[in-house]
């Protein structure tokens, strides 16, 4: 019976959707109060519906429910427990599954803050909010069903992907889908805004902590997704500029601009127009990921494709796209700028200019990742463009961006005197060259190295001395240092959470970096006691040994790997044999450290145990990469507490 | 209006050099889909390809002392010698699919850089006759070991 009920949820949940949408919409028009609160009632029970659904899969992953074709194919008796709940979103239709939860989650969450705070806008982002599940339900039902009944029952499923038996896959696409469903709401009331014709800053104060919030879990989840890459796949890389990352990073770079770009609209009430603009294409660009991977259009590593639902996911793109650009047109006189930009070096500019960069940005990915299918269209060749395109394109981009991070925050707004950059920027600038000069002189750096160090050394200098200099002012009164910085951040906790963001950035720049410009490898076989060196590291094979594995049998080898000192490290880098997969898993091994990781890849070796052939990396400033993400959160859950600053 | 005009050039800058960096980037980066076939018809030493086929079984040589692995490449019309020095990854076998990048070189071979197996989609039972291969090394790894 489980099949048949929870499909029977989803439809049900469905046509709540539907009439919740229409009713919301027709309550914002007619100004009845009663239509809404009965939109409410089918948001809660949407809620409920499927929030039944996802843990009625969840009870039929734990108990082997072989009779629905989903968990036989992504599971099996071997499975191990924690991975049996993690395998409910581990392919298409589950991942839809819990996308749509989180998404009536969220719409759960607006109904409850802000149904009293926005009686105007409120009605249609909800109308907004529940047509958007409504899609995804509709989704659930027709071209990806996921309770669909499979007989007869079979004794034992096909068992997960075993790349995905891995903890990074448990929190990876849950903060992935936190973060594209979590820019739903500042695009509901970016349409709730051009519906009802207040397109002033009223959305966008009442979206700020949700745009926030997506774009922290989008983050994560990228970051995420590049550790899960880096430890699980074994090419010692964490970014490749697959489509499915692409997929991610193109809503995550106009996501950032829309974070910043908000800031102008609401000092200068300027680029009301730009704004709407940048959340309409932020939440597109989450829809047409989905739709470039879900629908086989373009080949790609862990692309799972499947029929129909590329057409869904390009009808409904279409459809936002066209609704949007209408509403936009409609309200073409009221989207004009209140304020102007007085001078090229102000502010306003260095905010634009990180706009134009970051959409630039997603731009190149964008033509990038559909490079394949342009020229196939136009000159009938197949032709692709891989990660040397993105990393040369984005390169400057990217130095640039982190050159504004340093300027945008500190620079005046309006008109920069001469006074004030000298103020503000004298410091930085002597350390970035400074920096360069140091890196220049040793001689192990490259131009390029030379100058990602400078003006990194200069952004943190340029919050450094912002940060010192509001510190002192603050001791000036009588404050002790301590609660000087304290109170500081507490005060400004939005100031400075953006700064510490900003930090965290630069570490990661930092990360990206070294393991570009400083990382080594080699390849090898290695008889028993043989020994290969790199970098200072020597690397010893001393055996291997067998095992099985409650769902999988492992071949793991025993590498002594010395510095010098002895007893470094024992690396036991695997391969993993499961019985679904035609082929063996490399399992890594590594040792982590913050100036360089030793990574240790196991590839053939003889039957006997004789000789084994290894990969060796050695990769440099990796982890900070990591330390990077964990900045950021720090800095985003500072930037998202309310604001303490007592009115001036 | 002067300021108007500033940021106007500005735009127009940072949209050329944008055009230059992306055209740049297809150039330099540009890699040809091709078939064996394709490629034999018109072979172009030194342009990167991307090669795709089946690994003609008997022809997969690789030694790991020295990392040289050599095979064919075939798509039923053609077939193409492949060299390359490294693993071969774990997907990669004899009479499946498999695609490579790299470069034609002049003496009548395909030098790859970069070997990426194909992944079959077919389903394989669970606990099929191939699982006493893995039983027998199970045996002759723990024979000597410690």
């Amino acid at each position: 019976m489980t099949p048949e009920i929870g499909a029977g949820a989803v439809v049900v949940a469905l046509v709540l959707a539907v009439y919740g949408s229409a009713a919301a919409a027709a309550g914002a028009l007619t100004g009845r109060p009663n239509l809404v609160v009965s939109a409410q009632h089918a948001a809660l029970g949407v809620f409920v519906l499927v929030t039944g659904a996802l843990l009625l899969l969840v009870h039929a992953f734990l108990t082997f429910d072989f009779s629905i074709r989903y968990v036989a194919t992504n599971t099996n008796l071997g499975t191990p427990f924690y991975y049996r709940i993690t395998a409910v979103w581990g392919a298409l239709e589950g991942s839809i599954v819990l996308w749509a939860w989180m998404l009536a989650l969220y719409t759960l969450i607006v109904v409850l803050r802000h149904r009293q705070d926005s009686r105007e806008l409120y009605p249609w982002a909800l109308a907004v909010m529940l047509g958007v599940l409504a899609f995804f339900l509709l989704v659930m039902t027709v071209p990806a069903p996921v309770f669909q009944r499979l007989s007869p029952v079979p004794p034992d499923g096909r068992g997960l992907n075993p790349l995905l038996e891995d903890t990074g896959m448990i929190t990876h696409p849950v903060c992935l889908y936190l973060g594209f469903t979590g820019f739903t709401v500042p695009f509901a009331f970016a349409v709730a805004a051009l519906a009802t014709g207040r397109v002033g800053d009223t959305w966008i104060a009442l979206t700020r902590r949700w745009t926030l919030i997506a774009w922290y879990f989008l983050s994560l989840g990228l970051l995420i997704g590049g550790w899960w890459s880096y430890h699980v796949l074994g090419w010692g890389g964490y970014w490749a500029w697959d489509p499915v990352e692409n997929a991610a990073f193109m809503p995550w770079l106009t996501g950032t601009a829309f974070l910043h770009s908000v800031m102008i609209q609401e000092r200068r009430r300027m680029l009301k127009l730009w704004n709407i603009t940048l959340v309409v294409l932020t939440f597109s660009l989450t829809l047409f990921g989905t739709f470039l991977t879900r629908s086989g259009v373009i080949a790609s590593v862990h692309a799972f494709t499947q029929g129909s639902i590329g057409a869904f996911f390009l009808g409904i793109l279409a459809l936002v796209v066209l609704v949007s650009l209408g509403l936009i047109a409609w309200r073409w006189d009221d989207l004009r700028a209140e304020g102007a930009l007085d001078s090229v070096v102000s502010r306003e500019s260095a905010f634009l200019l990180n706009n134009v960069f970051l959409v630039a940005a997603a731009f190149t990915v964008f033509f990038g990742t559909v490079f394949p299918l342009l020229s196939e269209a136009v000159r009938g060749e197949k032709v692709s463009v891989g990660a040397p395109f993105f990393n040369l394109v984005n390169l400057p981009l990217f130095l640039a961006l982190i050159f504004l991070m340093g300027v945008g925050p500190l620079i005046a707004w309006r008109r920069a005197s001469l006074a004030n950059l000298k103020r503000n920027f004298v410091a930085p600038v002597l350390l970035g060259i400074i920096t360069a000069g140091v890196f220049r002189l040793v001689g192990t750096a490259s131009a390029l190295t030379v100058l990602t160090m400078a003006l990194t050394m200069f952004t943190a200098a340029a919050v450094a001395v912002d940060f010192v200099r509001a510190v002192r002012t603050r001791l000036r009164t009588g404050e002790g240092l301590l609660g000087a910085a304290g109170g500081l951040l507490v005060r400004h906790n939005r100031r400075y959470g953006g700064f510490a963001v900003h930090l965290g950035v630069l570490v990661i720049a930092l990360g990206v970096m070294g393991s570009h410009a400083w990382s080594v490898q080699t390849e090898a076989t290695l008889k028993r006691g043989e020994a290969t060196e790199l970098a200072g590291y020597k690397v010893r094979f001393d055996g291997l040994a067998a095992r099985e594995e409650s769902n999988h049998f492992k071949v793991v080898g025993t590498f002594t790997v010395s510095d010098g000192k002895p007893d470094f490290a024992v690396l036991r880098p695997s391969k993993k044999f499961y019985p679904q997969e035609q082929s063996p898993i490399a399992g890594v091994d590594y040792r982590l450290g913050l100036k360089e990781d030793v990574y240790l890849v196991l590839g053939d070796f003889a039957r006997d145990g004789s000789h084994a052939t290894i990969k060796l990396q050695i990769n440099r400033l990796v982890s900070w990469i990591w330390i990077g993400g964990l900045i950021i959160t720090l800095g985003t859950i500072l930037a998202i507490l309310p604001e303490r600053r007592r009115p001036a | 209006m002067r300021q108007h005009r500033k940021f106007l050039v500005g735009g127009v800058i940072i949209a050329l050099a944008l055009g230059y960096l992306v055209y740049a980037g297809v150039t330099q980066s540009a890699v040809y889909f091709v078939t064996p076939g394709e490629l034999r018809a018109a072979p172009v030493a030194g342009k990167a390809y991307r090669l795709g086929g089946m690994v003609v079984p008997g022809t997969l040589k690789w030694e790991p002392q020295t990392l040289a692995l050599a095979f064919s490449l075939s798509d039923g019309k053609a077939t193409v010698l492949v060299r390359h020095r490294g693993t071969p990854p774990d997907l990669f076998g004899e009479g499946r699919g498999a695609v490579v990048e790299g470069r034609w070189n002049r003496d009548g071979y395909f030098e790859a850089s970069l070997i990426l197996a194909k992944h079959s989609e077919e389903y394989k039972a669970p606990h099929d006759p191939s699982q006493a291969g893995h039983k027998e090394l199970l045996k002759t790894l723990k024979g000597p070991q410690p």
